[in-house]
């Protein structure tokens, strides 16, 4: 990393007072990425430039002769009076530095990608958990809860406490130290940063959100290059971010209709989640999609199972011959684990049958399981995050336990083979801390006055979990005090919001103001926010995030690392660089020798 | 993100104050009143179904007690009549994304739409059916055309 930073560095000291024809090249300036991935190559010029004036050239060379094809140049882009030179699905196999250097006759300007490759696969499954907007306190509340306290030793651990490797990774973006859910999952599956609401493209200058400059997935890649599964499941919409970013591209993630028609045409082969709404044709009541396409239809005929309940779920699951799966269990977001175990609020009298996401977690595996090639599993808790956006805390911390049950099933699959590599981590933070308890016993009718900070906090008197790790009672009279730190205008209660999810905002004319719903709660207290008055919620903060990692390949997590890195590690496990002939026998016959161990069990 | 599922729960909370007022002040006319909570039969994983209370008044006046959610943009031929408060601007925010039981409402006249999320009387005529608002794209299922909309305070 050390040597890297020096090269760009010196790069950026040497390349910067040339810039002046070239708005922008993609992939990136410093762009470390994978041979053999396919991207979009693209170069923006900020004027007209006749064509035998707009070149490009690789570490010398020809772009041409590097790409096997010549750019398309376009003379003038969108009208915008401005030329590009554009190559889709490129891809350059050999790792190495490239230095690009785009020219428009008169003045040029350059970046440096970095592109590696992966030796040989390492790891028969690569399973990756997403626990979204899941932040140090989350961890730490959940562990709280979930396993209990005495004299400031836990009695026990997360299921992904103990793993044996662990990074910080930094999740900010090309655009702003600011990430979203999108650019933050493309950098997993991608290795290459993105821009906010920006799935498997780089952001360009254009104005058709499919028409950005793409980067490979890595759904796409093992699709390409291997005969494994892949999997996606989630309790959000399955066209969110996350989860869309297994397979999307696209400048705007609010594209739902589109992205439901990309996970059609991605293969994945076990799409477990909400969002079926974007699945109906119009013209069905519930429909969000502007087209007449079936996609529950489609799906069925291209040999889907569908499930929509939880026990439909499991039986589908539990089918030898089913290898492809299509859970719906919500047409919207599905509901948290407080909701749907024990408040039943939210839209859980709607839809009472919906899965656990352990549970999902144990049909999705089960599933892929079956093919002998090995597994892509991504599992995303995305409403940890949908929880922490409007401050509603013990939601997201139940669903922090419901993600920790996740990961222990899939521990429980790995165990004993040493083939599958587990990576727990999140895409972002948001701005939450544990501050001391909140004890209604404290004297005083203020509720600021109830919070225990330092030996006055004490602890919390929480009841002894069930056996899912989760308190059957969230409203005890001695709780966490757990605060955020960006917010808008809203009412604190210091108390959880047992009457359903919290709504801190609403809209008044433009601005965001303090939901009147919680003004007579007993104690309630307006806070002023702190963030503009456009914001309805709490947003993402730039806190780097903790990853633990478990299995073949795991080794390579350590210490502070960028999010896109966590794409190579995966990528590198699997061996999904281009593999010399010889590395492709040998594999093949480690092995038909090695049945029924690592590498050749299902 | 989107926020619907909390949002229906708090919306349910204030507009029952709301909607006791507003049915005292509702004219004991002809015009059939229809809630949220009637206008499905079921809401379903594959789809919704109308209840026969809905179906019965397609072409009829009605009058459903809601709330105005934020305009798509200025100066649109329409407005979505929500369960709930709707805390987004589904076109200022690109993962916003609108409740599945919206209504869309055709005023007899346009402009002058309130835009605090205030609770709101809407009378007009009920249509059903997959419709594409020429000016936007926005699809809608449930409508009130030629509507006139009393703010309820």
């Amino acid at each position: 990393m050390q040597s890297w930073k020096s090269l760009w560095l010196a790069a950026s000291f040497a390349f910067l007072p040339f810039a002046a024809c070239a708005e922008a090249i993609y992939p990136i300036d410093r762009a470390h990425f994978l041979a053999g991935a396919k991207f979009d190559f693209k170069v923006e010029f900020d004027k007209i430039v006749p064509s035998a004036d707009a070149k490009v050239m690789i570490n010398g060379r020809d772009a041409a002769a590097v790409f096997g094809k010549p750019p398309q140049y376009v003379e003038n882009e969108e009208g915008r009076k401005a030329s590009a030179l554009v190559l889709r699905d490129v891809s350059i196999d050999a790792p190495g530095r490239y230095v690009v250097r785009a020219s428009d006759g008169t003045d040029s300007q350059t970046v440096v990608w970095d592109i590696y490759g992966t030796g040989q696969r390492r790891a028969k499954n690569v399973i990756l958990f997403i626990g979204d907007g899941m932040s140090v306190a989350n961890r730490t509340a959940a562990r709280m809860l979930s396993k209990g306290m005495n004299e400031g030793k836990y009695y026990g651990q997360l299921s992904f406490d103990d793993m044996p490797h662990m990074a910080l990774l930094g999740t900010s973006g090309v655009d702003s130290i600011i990430t979203d859910s999108a650019n933050s999952m493309s950098a997993y599956t991608t290795g290459h940063k993105s821009s906010v609401n920006a799935l498997g493209v780089y952001v360009a200058r254009n104005k058709d959100n499919l028409a950005h400059p793409k980067v490979e997935t890595i759904t796409e890649l093992v699709k390409r290059k291997t005969k494994m599964a892949v999997g996606i499941a989630t309790d959000a919409e399955i066209e969110d971010a996350t989860p869309a970013g297994m397979f999307a591209h696209t400048r705007r993630r609010a594209d739902k209709d589109i992205i439901a028609e990309q996970l059609f045409l991605s293969g994945a082969d076990v799409i477990l989640g909400g969002g079926s709404a974007y699945f109906l044709p119009q013209t069905t009541p519930g429909s969000k999609r502007k087209d007449t396409n079936n996609y529950i239809d489609l799906f069925q005929r291209v040999g889907f199972k569908l499930a929509t309940t939880d026990a439909e779920m499991k039986a589908a699951a539990a089918n030898p011959g089913t290898n492809r799966l299509l859970g719906l269990f919500h047409p919207d977001n599905m509901d948290g684990a407080l909701d749907r175990r024990f408040l039943k609020k939210g839209t859980v009298a709607q839809f009472p049958n919906q899965p656990d996401l352990a549970d999902m977690t144990r049909a999705a595996i089960e599933v892929l399981s079956r093919n002998k090639e090995g597994f892509v599993l991504m599992v995303e808790a995305g409403l940890l995050d949908k929880y922490n956006h409007p401050l509603d805390w013990e939601r997201s911390v139940y669903d922090t336990i419901m993600l920790s049950n996740a990961v222990q099933v899939a521990k429980a699959f790995a165990a004993g083979r040493n083939d599958t590599l587990i990576i727990v981590t999140s895409d972002h933070t948001h701005g939450v801390s544990i501050v001391g308890t909140v004890d209604d016993g404290k004297p005083g009718p203020d509720m600021r006055d109830k919070v225990g900070v330092y030996s006055d906090a004490g602890f919390p008197n929480y009841p002894a979990p069930d056996a899912d790790g989760y308190p059957p009672r969230v409203d005890v009279s001695r709780r966490l005090a757990m605060f955020y730190g960006n917010f808008p205008d809203y009412y604190e209660t210091f108390a959880p919001h047992l009457e359903g999810p919290n709504v801190p905002a609403v809209k008044k004319d433009k601005d965001y103001v303090a939901n009147t719903a919680y003004k007579d709660t007993p104690g309630a207290m307006l806070r002023t926010g702190n963030l503009p008055r456009s914001a309805d919620t709490g947003t993402h903060t730039a806190d780097d995030v903790i990853l633990t990692a478990v299995g073949p390949g795991a080794d390579e997590f350590h210490g502070f690392m960028e999010n896109v890195e966590v794409f190579r590690v995966m990528a590198t496990a699997l061996g999904l660089g281009p593999q010399p002939a010889s590395a492709k026998q040998a594999v093949k016959t480690e092995r038909s020798a090695a049945k029924g161990k690592a590498l050749a069990t299902p | 993100m989107t926020r619907r599922d909390w949002l229906r729960h708090a919306g349910s909370v204030l507009l029952a104050a709301g909607a006791a007022r507003a049915i005292e002040c509702a004219a004991a006319d002809s015009v059939a009143s229809l809630s949220f909570a009637e206008i499905y039969k079921t809401q379903g994983v594959l789809g919704s179904e109308f209840s026969s209370k809905t179906v019965g008044l397609v072409g009829k006046p009605v009058r459903v007690l809601g709330y105005m959610a934020p305009p798509l943009k200025p100066d649109v031929a329409f407005f979505v009549l929500t369960r709930a408060p709707v805390a987004l601007c589904p076109f200022c925010n690109s993962d916003a994304d609108w409740p599945a039981d919206i209504v869309v409402v055709y005023p007899r006249e346009r402009g002058g739409w309130n835009q605090d999320s205030l609770p709101v009387a809407v009378s007009g005529i009920l249509e059903l059916g997959s419709r594409v608002d020429r000016e936007t794209g926005f699809v809608s299922l449930v409508r009130i055309v030629d509507a006139t909309v009393q703010t309820i305070r």
